[in-house]
């Protein structure tokens, strides 16, 4: 233990449980009124865009909005550089 | 105008039923028509809570269910006159509350002209806490300065902000509000505890009072008198200056700090 640990105070449990909730409400924030279904339907769609393209994971984008009334659902997939040409 | 309270919290012992009596009290004391209703179905509390458990002939379901008249039901407290307490059935059927017989209950009550109704919520996300919250106004969180409290409080918001009839009609949702409870400024000062300003930054939304952890509220319950009726505790005049809040009024928040001990009170430990 180097000297200068002596003397820094480990951080506050206050501190570090609100650090701990600012993160997992963020989180549970984002997940929140979008329908139960949807982790799993980004899954199987992830999967058929696999069957033609070698798309990454994080490449598929579902969004659920409100537009003027009646819902959207948003997909995007980026597609790698190489299949675009 | 009759506006109807939800007190609410998710997790459990936090202190909704503390904070109903209290509010139900502290409104009544300046002279509302108040009726407080415990929606915690199967297990009745409130009436203990308010000290009036051996004059319950009559509960919420036998009203809903017809066995009974609204008035029968209504038990008139003895200390404050405008103040009635509803209390909950000690039933074991889940279903025993619907939401027309809950809504055709507040109508009545809104039609006897009750100033304000306060729903004592059972913890959880079940029926009982989503009908308490469902027909209300605006909503007191009450919430302790602790990690499970804090998130299960946010996961009420949520709910509150979509599963209730302000929040489907869209007419600018239910009002919320934050209530800590056992607050503790000592621990607060060293580190150990989240301070109201944490709180509020986490979850957003403007605190309407801070109780501090007081021995009072313990021995309120034990003697069924209220704590806000208790005027020698500090946990009293913290819910007092909540309810000023509530009816509009802007107080500064007190008891965020340990008080200071004088020097005879240090010298002899007071």
């Amino acid at each position: 233990m180097g000297l200068l640990a002596l003397f820094r105070r480990p951080p506050s449990s206050a501190s570090v449980a609100k650090e701990r909730l600012r993160i997992i409400v963020a989180q549970e924030r984002s997940a929140r009124g979008s329908p139960d279904y949807l982790p799993l339907l980004r899954r199987e769609i992830l999967q058929v865009i696999h069957k033609y393209v070698n798309v990454d994971p994080e490449a598929v984008q579902i969004n659920l909005g409100q537009e003027e009334g009646h819902e959207v659902l948003e997909l995007s997939v980026a597609l790698p550089e190489k299949t675009r040409a | 105008m009759t506006e109807i309270i939800v007190v609410t919290s998710g997790k459990g012992g936090v202190g909704k039923t503390t904070t109903s009596a209290s509010v139900a009290c502290g409104l009544a004391r300046r002279g509302k028509r108040v009726v407080v209703i415990d929606f915690d179905i199967g297990l009745r509390n409130l009436d203990l809570i308010m000290g009036c458990e051996r004059r319950v002939v009559y509960d919420f379901v036998n009203v809903i269910q017809g066995d009974c008249a609204l008035k029968q039901a209504l038990i008139k407290d003895k200390r404050l006159e405008t103040l009635h307490v509803l209390a909950a059935s000690q039933t074991r059927d889940k279903d025993a509350l619907t939401a027309e017989g809950v809504k055709r209950v507040l109508d009545e009550l809104i039609a006897e002209g009750f100033d304000y109704i306060l729903c004592d919520s059972p913890a959880g996300i079940e029926k009982g806490a989503h009908l308490a919250m469902y027909y209300a106004d605006r909503a007191v969180v009450v919430v302790n300065p602790e990690v499970s409290s804090v998130r299960d409080s946010d996961r009420i918001l949520g709910l509150l902000a979509s599963k209730t009839q302000r929040a489907e009609q869209g007419n600018g949702g239910v009002k919320e509000h934050l209530l800590l409870t056992r607050y503790n400024p000592r621990r607060v000062a060293s580190g150990e505890m989240m301070s109201v300003d944490d709180v509020k930054e986490i979850l957003g939304l403007d605190v309407i009072g801070v109780v501090p952890e007081s021995p009072d509220v313990l021995a309120a319950s034990n003697s069924g008198v209220p704590v806000i009726l208790n005027d020698e505790s500090d946990a009293s005049l913290a819910y007092d200056d909540a309810v000023a809040r509530l009816l509009g009024e802007s107080l500064p928040l007190r008891f965020l700090e340990e008080p200071k001990r004088g020097f005879f009170a240090r010298m002899f430990g007071g």
